[in-house]
């Protein structure tokens, strides 16, 4: 277990250390006092657990490639940018264009995040990304999303709408799961809405399962209201866009 | 100029904080909340803007004005002399930093209009609009960059930190402050066109790009206003102005006008609000800031921190007691209130208005 205490530190700095832990073969790194490094496990290798305690900076885990990252409090924007493997954990909200063209790996967020986040999500080869957003999402949730899987629950979202306008749009791959009702006008016009099935029940509580451990929830909970599935049902919606 | 710079990917920051009930801020903490954020430009530009750091001189329009070359100062104040009375001035203090070699000459008048001067029934903040616009289009090499009552902007081309250390912001107090660090994408990074720019009490920080910028300049020379330095932003704080204090909207209101909702949107509102808001479009189609943005305007009265329609740009908000702060990032807010009441990010087009209490 190292500890590092990055306070006031740049990010540079921060990242090299962080870096040099790694290759030397530290699996428990604690990162204590960040407020706004950025790039923290950016292309970072191998099996290592970093905890972060405090705020990371822009573009936490892009290009990350195995290592498991927790955040113990907000996060900002850019996360998991092309991520390749491993898991971000983060016990908070966070903000906008997260998981942008993920390839694999899983993003667990506690609470709302912002716009755009799914965005050109991807997947490659068996490799399905799959981020969990347990509040609310912004507008453009999943757009062009072409592999993996989105899910989010609206859990405690006070009445506020559990995801914005523009769901879905240019979407031609992957799944998104809402928990809650979706209505068709926020939707992408090649989003179909569809009632889960027993394979779908069975994706969703083996994801679950892992998200409500690291959160700390209850699966039965989560479980208790319905889900809705959104795939991509039509061929070239916007063929004749600028045809006339 | 080097532009033999290596740079990381990055973009404008933006900072800000009022105190609701007037108390006064030092300058420190708005130079460490944007010093946090200082990789999201590239040292071409950055700057602060205050409220109530004049109060011995609270009725006086303070005219920060940049000069070129000394001589164009005699040529200004020949002009000033004879359509003011200039009651202090002064060079705006600075220390000598290394990272800035060059400035341009800066010096800070406080004035207020001659009656006699002020033709027929023209509004005192008319006539110094006009000012405003005629210096800088037609006295070439002298830009006044503020002229607000008990408020002042303080940029140039540097990074966030070297520019405070320049302008001493650490030495002033005020209860609303905004601050910008600049990457010039598609205008030159030069003194005036650091951010914030002002125009009377309206002050404006930007990051993003405005894309309506002809246009938005052609409504505004309809008007009489004169876009000179070289930017984009220049059109916000002069559209603010119009839609304001010439026009008489609210400030919700002319914040749907440069956020105008969709039609879409617009569309499925009941009727009033329907015709309310389709009157506000089709009237003011020409003053919609189209393209990536957010900006926070601070006034006399308050701040206001707003994004574009689809969020292509960051915004984060907090309170703590009587402060509100808004950022382009969370931990800019962090770094000088570690444990706010309340974190969010605004929703696109949805305007944070912070009002000052009598």
């Amino acid at each position: 277990m190292l500890e590092i205490n990055a306070g006031g530190m740049y990010y540079r700095d921060l990242n090299q250390k962080i870096r040099d832990a790694v290759n030397s073969g530290e699996k428990d790194i604690t990162v204590r006092n960040v407020n706004g490094q950025y790039y923290i496990g950016d292309g970072l290798r191998g099996k290592s657990t970093i905890t972060v305690e405090g705020v990371p900076g822009n573009d936490l885990a892009a290009f990350m490639d195995g290592p498991t990252l927790v955040i113990r409090a907000n996060a900002q924007d850019n996360i998991s940018n092309t991520m390749n493997t491993g898991k971000v954990v983060i016990h908070g909200n966070a903000g906008d264009v997260l998981g942008y063209g993920m390839r694999g790996g899983k993003l667990h967020i506690l609470g709302d995040v912002g716009y755009r986040v799914g965005i050109h999500m991807k997947g490659v080869k068996k490799q399905a990304p799959t981020i969990i957003v347990g509040g609310t999402a912004g507008d453009f949730f999943g757009e062009y999303m072409a592999g993996g899987v989105l899910i989010l629950l609206g859990l405690n979202n006070d009445g506020r709408p559990i995801v914005g306008d523009y769901l879905g749009t240019g979407m031609h791959g992957g799944v998104i799961y809402v928990r809650g009702e979706v209505d068709k006008n926020n939707c992408g016009a090649e989003v179909g809405i569809l009632d889960v099935d027993d394979e779908d029940v069975k994706v969703l509580k083996e994801s679950l399962t892992e998200y409500c451990k690291d959160m700390g929830l209850s699966l039965d909970e989560v479980m208790k209201k319905g889900f809705k599935k959104l795939i991509p049902v039509s061929l070239r919606p916007y063929g004749n866009l600028y045809a006339y | 100029m080097n532009h033999d710079y290596q740079k990381d990917i990055s973009g404008c920051g933006l900072t800000g904080l009022i105190s609701r009930k007037r108390r006064r801020i030092g300058g420190a903490d708005i130079v460490k909340s944007l010093c946090l954020m200082t990789d999201r430009g590239n040292g071409l530009g950055a700057g602060y803007a205050a409220y109530g750091i004049y109060p011995e001189f609270k009725d006086f329009y303070a005219f920060h004005i940049m000069f070129d070359e000394p001589s164009v100062r005699w040529t200004l104040e020949e002009y000033l002399k004879n359509n003011y009375h200039i009651e202090k001035i002064e060079e705006i203090p600075t220390s000598p930093v290394k990272a800035i070699p060059i400035a341009p000459l800066l010096v800070r008048y406080f004035v207020t209009p001659l009656k006699d001067k002020m033709a027929g029934d023209i509004q005192e903040a008319d006539f110094v609009v006009n000012t405003v616009m005629k210096v800088n289009s037609e006295i070439e090499g002298a830009y006044i960059f503020s002229s607000g009552k008990n408020m002042g902007a303080f940029k140039g081309v540097g990074n966030p930190r070297d520019i405070a250390e320049f302008f001493r912001i650490e030495e002033y107090e005020g209860w609303t402050w905004t601050a910008h660090t600049r990457f010039p994408t598609n205008t030159p990074g030069w003194w005036g066109g650091a951010h914030p720019f002002t125009l009377l009490d309206w002050s404006i920080v930007h990051n993003g790009e405005i894309s309506s910028y002809g246009i938005n300049k052609r409504y505004l020379e309809m008007f009489g206003y004169k876009l000179t330095l070289l930017t984009d932003t220049e059109v916000a704080a002069y559209m603010l102005d119009l839609l304001i204090r010439r026009q008489g909207l609210d400030i919700p209101s002319a914040c749907l006008v440069l956020a105008a909702p969709f039609w879409k949107k617009i569309d499925s509102l009941p009727e009033g609000e329907r015709e309310a808001l389709t009157a506000l479009r089709q009237t003011y189609g020409s003053a919609l800031l189209n393209g990536p943005f957010s900006i926070l305007f601070g006034h006399s009265k308050g701040l206001v921190g707003i994004n574009d329609r689809i969020k292509l740009r960051p915004l984060v908000a907090a309170t703590k007691d009587d402060v509100t702060y808004m950022a382009s990032e969370e931990s800019a807010i962090r770094a000088i209130c570690p444990a706010p009441d309340k974190v969010w990010a605004p929703r696109a087009g949805d305007p944070v208005i912070v009002n000052l209490e009598d």
